[in-house]
């Protein structure tokens, strides 16, 4: 039972980790994921305007694709490219003279976007169609006593509309993680923004979004994060430098994506390379609790 | 900060325009002040979000367009979820941005990030960068 699935930039470097490491879990739960041929850049952030068509371009080309290539869902792994597609369909496809402006731009693909590909989180997938009691039960490696802060940041759950839980007290991550055998601590940060792309001209402004989302998560008990996008992943663990400098007695904390623990508790094992795109070391956490 | 206010000023026509292109009325907002305590970056901001909304209502466009306030906002729809009137703040914001982005004033040069950064940022985050601060 293959899943079409759409990668994005990021998962093909910086957080090549994220995907090596779920294309392994989902193999292991009999859900493949397969990658869609011709994908481009979604754009990343939605534009929120209401008369600009060019720029939600990205976005819908992808969509148009997957309807070339048959498919009728999608399912992403990085929060902000779901959310943008996600919103950029709603967008374009709620209003007629929308979805014929937007055909009219892409005039050089070979057929018009219809708007029929639906588009999943693979938490939702997990949860909805594999189900937390069938990944509990293929478990080999239980991630006890690991204390995890499950961090959603923004785009998994606003807007409201395409939120993949509840908007103001979601719990598909922690149920996640507690089929895994884990701790998982709801930190009061945990919905807060990293700063997002703010890191690129204001490290400073996004050190102290790391300081305050990781002191939240400290002080909860937490002994690792948890994330599902690259850009938060990256503003929690590599901006952890910035933040360091800072504040001297700031503590450093890994950061995983989700489904690098789900590698290791359901007996995939974790790989060194994932190592090398963390900037916190986690692999003598791991080791502590005897999980490699 | 203090803001004369006319009747010219009251009858600003941009003020149509971002309704326009935030699809929003920004004559909903009651001042609650829901959006600025849930902002995560309000702390760098020079006009709160709620401060915005009211000066939106008076005309005093150029105010917010001068702001740093539009260029700190990190688009996490925190302020639009809040809105106990259902206002998308976020859109509002995103509209000011619009018209200073149009006008080809942006706040980000590519040459100026640090080389050694731009090894280091991942697309996700100079691609969001660049669509949301340059034009």
């Amino acid at each position: 039972m293959n899943l079409p699935y759409y990668p994005g930039c990021t998962l093909k470097t910086h957080a090549k980790n994220f995907e090596d490491s779920a294309m392994k879990v989902m193999e292991k739960l009999g859900y493949p994921l397969q990658e869609m041929k011709n994908w481009v850049c979604c754009g990343t952030v939605f534009s929120m305007t209401s008369d600009d068509l060019m720029l939600q371009l990205g976005a819908v080309r992808n969509l148009l694709r997957a309807e070339e290539q048959n498919l009728n869902e999608l399912i992403i792994l990085c929060s902000m490219c779901y959310n943008t597609l996600k919103r950029a369909k709603q967008f374009i496809t709620e209003d007629e003279e929308n979805l014929n402006k937007v055909n009219d731009l892409m005039y050089k693909e070979n057929i018009r976007y219809k708007g029929t590909v639906d588009i999943h989180h693979l938490l939702s997938i997990l949860r909805d169609r594999v189900t937390f009691d069938a990944i509990k039960e293929k478990v080999k490696k239980p991630l006890s006593s690991l204390k995890i802060g499950c961090y959603y940041g923004c785009f998994l759950v606003r807007p409201k509309e395409f939120a993949i839980d509840d908007f103001e007290d979601p719990s598909i991550i922690e149920d996640l993680l507690t089929s895994l055998g884990a701790d998982s601590i709801e930190f009061p940060y945990r919905l807060e923004c990293c700063g997002a792309y703010q890191t690129v001209t204001k490290k400073d402004v996004t050190a102290m979004r790391t300081y305050e989302i990781i002191n939240s998560a400290r002080r909860a008990g937490c002994e690792a994060i948890v994330t599902s996008c690259p850009l938060c992943a990256f503003n929690l663990d590599q901006r952890q430098k910035e933040t360091a400098e800072k504040f001297v007695e700031f503590e450093h904390i890994p950061v995983f994506y989700f489904t690098e623990l789900m590698s290791i508790a359901l007996g995939c094992g974790w790989d060194k390379n994932w190592t090398k795109l963390h900037n916190v070391n986690p692999e003598p956490l791991l080791k502590e609790k005897g999980l490699i | 900060m203090s803001l004369k206010i006319t009747r010219e000023k009251i009858k600003n026509s941009l003020v149509d325009k971002i309704e326009e292109i935030s699809g929003q009325n920004v004559f909903d907002c009651y001042q609650c002040g829901n959006c600025s305590s849930g902002c995560p970056v309000v702390d760098y901001m020079d006009i709160a979000p709620h401060q915005v909304m009211r000066l939106a209502q008076l005309g005093a466009t150029e105010e917010i367009l001068n702001s740093k306030t539009i260029w700190i906002c990190s688009a996490c729809l925190q302020c639009s979820t809040r809105c106990p009137k259902g206002i998308d703040v976020a859109k509002v914001m995103e509209a000011f941005r619009a018209i200073n982005l149009r006008k080809r004033t942006s706040p980000l040069n590519p040459d100026e990030i640090d080389e050694k950064d731009l090894k280091e940022l991942p697309p996700i985050a100079l691609v969001g960068a660049f669509r949301k601060l340059t034009g």
